[in-house]
Formats: C-alpha cells, sequence, structure tokens
C-alpha cells in the first residue's frame, strides 16, 4: 500500500511541478533586507504599485457613475429633457485643450526626471498646476452660469449625473492641484533629496496622468451632443 | 550590519506601550488579531439577530422567552414575573420616554418593522462585519507577511488605520439601530424604491447610516486591498516565486483584486442612493426620470464578486489544510490557481443571475444563465482536486481538518443549490423563497464559516502560542455541522413549497400554515446552533490563556509561518527564509520525514528509485 502510494505520490509531484522546482532566487524580493523598509528602492516601487492599485480602484469608481449617465442619456428620448440648458460646449472644449496641455508638461516633466536640470523641472510643474487651477476657475465659472439659470442637481437624471460625475472630476482636479503645488513648493525650496523626488514626482504624475485622460472621455459623453 | 543586528535595532525602536502593542499596533499580527475580535464580537451581534428573526418565524408574535412578558399577564393584565412589571411599567409611559426596547419588542413581540430591521441587519452584520473582516482582515494580515516570508505588510501604518477605519464603519452602522425611524429595512440588498423613500418603511436615518457606514468601510478595504497586492507582489521571501505560494495566499491576493475593483463601483451607488435621500436627486426614482433597477445591476455588479470574496480565501484555507492532514501534496496545484482566477474572473459577468425576475429584458436573462453555468466548471475543478487531495492519503482526523471535510461537503452542496437556480426558468419558481436562504446558507455559513473554524483551529497554535482544546473543539464541531444541516437544509424543502423570504409571518398565508412544524424544528436548530458558538468562544479564550503551550511546527507542515518562533515576534523571522520547494511536499520520496518545509534544502528524489 504504501508502495503504491509513493509512486502515485511522485507522479503527482513531477506533474504538478514539473519534476524540478524552479530556480531560488526566482522571487523577486531582495535577498539582503527581505522587504523591510529601509530600503528606499523597495518603498519607491512599493509606492508607486500602490498607487496603479488606487488609480485602478478610482477607475472603477467612475464606471459605476459612467455606466448610471450612459444607462439614462443612450436611454431618454431626449436629451437634454426639454427645457434644460445646452451644456456649454465651446468653452469647455478651450477648457479641455488648457488640461491637455498640463497634462503634456507633467508627462514630458516625470520622463526627463533625470535629464532636466532642478530649475526646469520646478518650471514645468509650476505651470502644470497653474494650468490645473485655470481649468477649475473656468469650470467653477461655468458652473455658476448653470447654477444661477436654474440647472441644478436636483434636475432631474440630467442635473443630477452631470453634477455628480463631473463634480467627482473636479473634486478629483482640486486634490490633485493641491497636492502639486505642494510638490512644487517643497521642490522650490529644495526639501526633497532625489529619492524623495523622483518618487513624489512620479506619483502624482500616475495621478495627474489618469484625470486628465478621464476629462475628454467626460467632455465626450456628457457635453457633447 | 549584520542582519540579526538590524533586526535587533528595529526591534527595540519600537515602542513598547500598552496602547502602541494592543491599540495602534502597526504589526501585522496584532492588527490581524484585532480584525480577529472584531469578527468574533459581530459575529456573536450577527447571530443574535438571526436568533430572533429565528423566532418570529416560528412563534410569530409570541413575547420572546427570558425577556418576554408571561401569559398570565398577557391575559389579564395582572404582572405576575419581573419581566412582566418591567413591561406594565414601560408601556404605562407615554411614547417619548419609552425606552428602546419596548419601542421595538413591546412585551417581548417583534414589531414588524423592527422584523424588517432584524433580517436587513443581521445579512449587512455577517456579509460585511463578520465574514469580511475575519477571512479578508484577520487572516490576510496574520498570513500574508508570514507565510510569503517577510516581516510586515508594505504599509504598517495604511494597515492600522484600515483596521480603525473598519471599526469606525462598524459603529455607525451599529449607531442605525438607535436613530428614530430605526435601522434599514430594505434585506442587506437595498433595493429602491424601499431604500430611497423613507414613506415606505417609515425609516430615515438608520437607511442613511447604512449608507454611510459601507461607504466607510470601502475607504477601509480600498486600503486594506492595496497593502496586500503590493506586499505579495513586492515582498516575497527569496525563492518564493509565485508558483511556490500557498493556496491561501493566492486566494487572498485574488481576493484582494476582487476587493480593489469591485467596493468602489458599489462606493459609486452608495453615493447615488445617499443623494437621493438627502440631496434630491432622482437616479433610483422614475418619477425624476431615474431608474430603480440601475440600482439592482450596480449592486450586483459589485454583489456577485463579493460573494467570491466571502468565498475563495475560505477555499484558499482548505486547501491549505487538506494537504496538511493527508500528508499529500495538493492535487493539481496549478489547476486550483486557474481555477481560482477563472472564478474571480468569471465573477464579473453573471451578476444577472440576480435579476431574473426584475422586469431586465428578458433576452439578457438567457445571457447570464451561461455564464452562471460555466461558474460549476472552476467549482468543480476545486472540488474534485480537494477529493484527488484525499484520495490515497493518510488522513488525520484533526479539528482543522475535520472542518475542512465540511466546507468542501457543504460548499457542493450550496453550489449545487446555485446551478438550478441560474436556470431562469427554475428561478421564476424558487427566486426570493428560502430555497435561496438555503443556498445562501450553505455557501455563507456551509462554506465562510466553516472555514474561519478550520483556520482558527489551524493558525491558533501559532496566533497564541497554545493549543486548543481538542475534545472540546471536536464537540463544537460535530453540535456545529449537525445544526447547521438541520438548520438550513429544511429551508430547500420551505422553498419549493412556496415560502417567501422577508416575511413577518408566514402563518398568515394559509398555503403555508402546513410548515409549521418545520419553522418550529429549524428555529430550535438555530438556537442550538448558536448556543454552540459558545463552546467556540470559551474555548478560544480559555486555550489563548490556559492551553497546553504549542511548539513551532506543530502540525508538521510545510508553510513558512512554521519556521518562525512561536508565537512570532515582532519582525517575525530571525533572518528572511530563503524557499526552495513548493509548499505542498508531503511524504516526498526519498526523504526520512513525510514533509518537507519550504526552507528545507534538501531535494526530493524524483520517485524512481523508491
Ligand atoms: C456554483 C456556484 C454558484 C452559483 C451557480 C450561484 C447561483 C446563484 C443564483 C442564480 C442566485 C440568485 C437566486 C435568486 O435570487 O433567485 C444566487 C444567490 C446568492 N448566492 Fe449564489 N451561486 C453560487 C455560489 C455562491 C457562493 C460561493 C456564494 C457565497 C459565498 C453565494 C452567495 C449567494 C448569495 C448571498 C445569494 C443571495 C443574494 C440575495 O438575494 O440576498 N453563491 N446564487
Ligand atoms: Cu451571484
Amino acid at each position: 500500500m504504501s508502495d503504491v502510494f509513493t509512486e502515485e505520490r511522485a507522479n503527482t509531484l513531477v506533474q504538478d511541478y514539473g519534476g524540478t522546482p524552479p530556480p531560488i532566487g526566482a522571487g523577486p524580493s531582495d535577498p539582503g533586507n527581505g522587504g523591510r523598509q529601509d530600503s528606499s528602492g523597495k518603498s519607491h516601487a512599493n509606492a508607486i504599485l500602490a498607487m496603479a492599485l488606487f488609480l485602478g480602484a478610482d477607475v472603477m469608481f467612475f464606471a459605476g457613475l459612467i455606466g448610471a449617465f450612459v444607462v439614462f442619456r443612450f436611454g431618454a428620448l431626449h436629451w437634454p429633457p426639454p427645457g434644460q440648458p445646452l451644456l456649454p460646449l465651446g468653452i469647455t472644449g478651450i477648457n479641455t485643450g488648457i488640461l491637455l496641455i498640463s497634462g503634456a508638461f507633467m508627462v514630458k516633466t516625470w520622463q526627463n526626471i533625470d535629464r532636466w536640470p532642478h530649475k526646469k523641472i520646478t518650471k514645468a510643474l509650476t505651470l502644470t498646476t497653474l494650468l490645473g487651477m485655470t481649468f477649475l476657475l473656468v469650470q467653477g465659472y461655468e458652473w455658476f452660469r448653470l447654477v444661477a439659470f436654474g440647472f441644478k442637481l436636483t434636475s432631474g437624471t440630467f442635473g443630477g449625473t452631470f453634477y455628480t460625475l463631473i463634480g467627482c472630476h473636479a473634486l478629483h482636479v482640486m486634490g490633485a492641484v493641491l497636492w502639486l503645488a505642494t510638490v512644487t513648493v517643497r521642490l522650490a525650496r529644495n526639501r526633497l533629496d532625489q529619492q524623495q523626488r523622483n518618487t513624489s514626482i512620479a506619483l502624482i504624475g500616475m495621478y495627474w496622468t489618469l484625470v486628465v485622460a478621464l476629462w475628454p472621455i467626460l467632455y465626450g459623453l456628457v457635453y457633447w451632443n | 550590519m549584520s542582519e540579526a543586528t538590524a533586526v535587533k535595532e528595529h526591534i527595540s525602536h519600537e515602542h513598547h506601550g500598552f496602547m502602541n502593542t494592543y491599540i495602534f499596533s502597526l504589526d501585522h499580527k496584532m492588527i490581524g488579531k484585532q480584525f480577529l475580535l472584531l469578527g468574533l464580537i459581530m459575529l456573536l451581534l450577527g447571530g443574535g439577530l438571526a436568533l430572533l428573526v429565528r423566532w418570529q418565524l416560528a412563534y410569530p408574535e409570541q413575547p420572546l422567552p427570558l425577556i418576554g412578558a408571561s401569559q398570565h399577564y398577557l391575559e389579564t393584565g395582572e404582572a405576575e414575573t419581573a419581566m412582566d412589571s418591567y413591561w406594565d411599567s414601560e408601556l404605562s409611559k407615554t411614547e417619548d420616554e419609552q425606552g428602546w426596547l419596548v419601542q421595538k419588542m413591546p412585551v417581548g413581540i417583534i414589531t414588524p418593522a423592527f422584523y424588517n430591521a432584524l433580517f436587513t441587519m443581521h445579512a449587512t452584520i455577517m456579509v460585511f462585519f463578520v465574514v469580511m473582516p475575519i477571512l479578508v482582515g484577520a487572516f490576510g494580515n496574520y498570513l500574508i507577511p508570514l507565510m510569503i516570508g517577510t516581516r510586515d505588510m508594505a504599509f504598517p501604518l495604511l494597515n492600522m488605520l484600515s483596521f480603525w477605519i473598519a471599526v469606525v464603519s462598524g459603529a455607525i452602522m451599529l449607531a442605525g439601530f438607535f436613530v428614530p425611524g430605526g435601522h434599514a429595512a430594505t434585506g442587506w440588498t437595498g433595493y429602491p424604491p424601499l431604500s430611497t423613500d423613507p414613506a415606505w418603511t417609515g425609516v430615515d436615518w438608520g437607511q442613511n447610516l447604512w449608507c454611510i457606514s459601507l461607504i466607510v468601510l470601502g475607504i477601509s478595504s480600498l486600503m486594506g486591498s492595496i497593502n496586500y497586492i503590493t506586499t505579495i507582489i513586492n515582498m516575497r521571501a527569496p525563492g518564493m516565486t509565485y508558483m511556490r505560494m500557498p493556496m491561501v495566499i493566492w486566494a487572498l491576493f485574488i481576493v484582494a483584486i476582487l476587493l480593489l475593483l469591485a467596493l468602489p463601483v458599489l462606493t459609486a451607488a452608495l453615493a447615488m442612493l445617499v443623494f437621493d435621500r438627502l440631496a434630491g436627486t432622482t437616479f433610483f426614482n422614475p418619477a425624476g426620470g431615474g431608474d430603480p433597477l440601475l440600482w439592482q445591476h450596480l449592486f450586483w455588479f459589485f454583489g456577485h464578486p463579493e460573494v467570491y470574496i466571502l468565498i475563495l480565501p475560505g477555499m484558499g484555507i482548505t486547501s491549505e489544510i487538506l494537504p496538511v492532514f493527508s500528508r499529500k501534496p495538493i492535487f493539481g496545484y496549478k489547476a486550483m490557481v486557474l481555477a481560482m482566477a477563472s472564478l474571480a474572473f468569471l465573477s464579473w459577468i453573471v451578476w444577472g443571475h440576480h435579476m431574473f425576475q426584475s422586469g431586465m429584458n428578458p433576452s439578457m436573462g438567457m445571457t447570464f444563465m451561461i455564464t452562471t453555468m460555466v461558474i460549476a466548471v472552476p467549482s468543480a475543478i476545486k472540488t474534485f482536486n480537494w477529493l484527488g487531495t484525499l484520495w490515497g492519503g493518510s488522513i488525520r482526523f484533526t479539528v482543522p481538518m475535520l472542518n475542512s471535510l465540511a466546507f468542501v461537503s457543504m460548499f457542493v452542496i450550496g453550489g449545487l443549490s446555485g446551478i438550478f437556480m441560474a436556470s431562469s426558468a427554475v428561478d421564476i419558481f424558487i427566486h426570493d423563497t428560502y430555497y435561496i436562504v438555503a443556498h445562501i446558507h450553505y455557501v455563507v455559513f456551509g462554506g465562510s464559516i466553516f472555514a474561519i473554524f478550520a483556520g482558527v483551529y489551524y493558525w491558533f497554535p501559532k496566533m497564541f502560542g497554545r493549543m486548543m482544546n481538542e475534545p472540546l473543539a471536536k464537540v463544537h464541531f460535530w453540535l456545529s455541522f449537525i445544526a447547521f444541516n438541520c438548520t438550513f437544509f429544511p429551508m430547500h424543502i420551505l422553498g419549493v413549497g412556496g415560502h417567501m423570504r422577508r416575511i413577518y409571518n408566514p402563518m398568515q398565508y394559509e398555503f403555508l400554515q402546513q410548515f409549521e412544524h418545520m419553522n418550529i424544528f429549524i428555529t430550535m436548530s438555530a438556537f442550538a446552533l448558536g448556543l454552540t458558538q459558545l463552546i467556540l468562544l470559551f474555548n478560544v479564550f480559555h486555550s489563548m490563556f490556559r492551553g497546553k503551550k504549542a511548539g513551532d511546527n506543530p502540525w508538521n507542515a510545510n508553510t513558512l509561518e512554521w519556521t518562525a518562533a512561536t508565537p512570532p515576534p515582532h519582525g517575525n523571522f530571525d533572518a528572511i527564509p530563503t524557499v526552495h520547494h513548493a509548499p505542498y511536499e508531503y511524504s516526498a520520496p526519498g526523504i526520512s520525514e513525510d514533509w518537507l518545509s519550504q526552507t528545507n534544502e534538501l531535494q526530493p528524489t524524483n520517485g524512481n528509485g523508491h
């Protein structure tokens, strides 16, 4: 009995693990400190991965809201419903351009982080921040006019989806601008060492890219008719 | 600086106060234990709510035992017992002055409004505050760093925050019981219009708190899942390749991905629901162009991945325990991993099977029926591979093993009832009946909760350094197993007999009166099941202080946590282990012992020369 058992076992072993187990050291961990937090390279990699995961979750959150919007918009006979205003297509189009340019600045900085001199990086980030603020101001002004027209959160599903969807995006931009401003100020004051600088710029760069990339989709879906 | 001194330094940097060790600890093991405690407390509470529900179903509108008024008082109005006088004095007060208890259950009779809150909160608490905190929070935190061979999670601070945010969320949820209008009463699925308009249920802030609590819990879960995934990807010990990871780590990894992507969808839906309730939007209200079905789509798009979040860690734990106590490698490691991955993938495209009767486009019903049936394939792969693991093994009927065997067999029953329900033609008949309740409980109690039992019995020696009392644990297992089946099996019959779920008084329906005895039998079994859990609680707390001291590796198991000291110190390992093997090399040919630790450098012979 025990012989039969061993034979069977040996077969499973060969099938499961292809005879010889994979080589030692194939794992990605650094053998020296086994994942202790004092290694800055490791914590950089961890932070980047965590940010990517967070963005994944964020995309799913927007997917929920966008899903709702799509159901309403393409299920409605008239969109915008009678009596509701047309959304400001032109000025928001320009605003889209502003945000995209800021995104381009961000990506360029991020790509050239080890090549550009410190001054240039700070300057590019300052411009990115200012463009982000401009986007927010223009959008705030447009909201102001829409509300004055009588278009509110409670104006049916048209108003509800508009303010929650665009509002959630605006909150993201606001958070990103504040964060970016903090990073830029600390950079200008030389408060970050090279590693910290690279990590912060990579993180805010990822976040900014998502916020910018989402916008043309929202613009196309929500504003375009 | 050598590894050992680095560790010593790291440890001595820790503050050793009570607060930092037990309350705001950053150590993944303590945070895991905190989640375990949170889950066990909530288990008692959620179980208590269920027993109240069961009492009402078996003895509709009769006073509860012990706290209810006596028959004599009800007939004559004369107080006989101490409780009689209590009810008497409470009832003579004006409505504003009356205590909480008398509003919910005057003279010990549960009111219809409170009954609705009871079953809603039973499910909400069990899903979000028992099974998730224990299986994902407790086992995830405790096991991931130990089993992949690292010192802690990638982000210990985030980890601590994730626990305390879960506590805040739990407090918000419980607060709902005490607000005017009572707690949410829509069922755990929160369907509009019940959930959007207080006019239907009379519930106002209860529902708001329900939404807010779950949004807060979403933040906690987001932090946890980011931490788990980062840790597993970036911090494995040298030699710990993906295909050498223990199955439970694979399960927790996949669950973390599901959590990461599924919960934000619920958050979005909850945000819309809160806006509908508080800000006057009409997302789910047809009067303003909204659509109640949208909620169902969003909820179940989250909800079906959620049920796999509840079961996958249990599958992982079972896959850990079966090989150890069969002294055999797990059968088909790769197939098991792929089956879990495909379960996770399929869980995104089956949500409509909860909505066959909802009025959604019937042609979608066919699509969802087919995708749902496909789930049976990976489920069957898991089941047959567990059986393959047992086949020909030298099985040891320890308590963790008994509970894992219960997991496998009960999961099969629950999975099979799932296939019936997945057929949309059959589901027309059994949707919203006790058949569904039977299914839920075979998978979540028979599956997840037995896996929790198994996991607690299995890892307790490592967690607390002591063995649990074995005879007591066996009594607990057998009583639970028998009482569980007596409670939930008859529900299949009730369901086929047309017994609706979520009704206050079945005796109001003539065609259900024939089921009175079955309902009484179920309730008695449920009380037995509830009381049996006191044995477990006693055993846990008694063994924590009085149990026999455990060695480092009491089960002769291979995985890394058993190479650490018992209980593992802060930082887990003296030196980070190097991994040489897959995790399930039991009874390997050419090795004198019947186990081979993942850190052991010996190589088994290839089996030709036995
Ligand atoms: C073979 C796998 C499974 C299949 C085919 C399946 C199928 C189904 C179907 C069709 C329903 C809806 C029935 C109705 O409402 O009319 C359902 C409900 C449910 N299932 Fe499953 N299921 C499976 C596994 C699981 C697992 C593993 C879990 C959890 C751990 C689970 C938990 C639930 C819950 C909680 C509900 C009820 C939700 C509610 O309405 O409150 N199922 N299942
Ligand atoms: Cu489902």
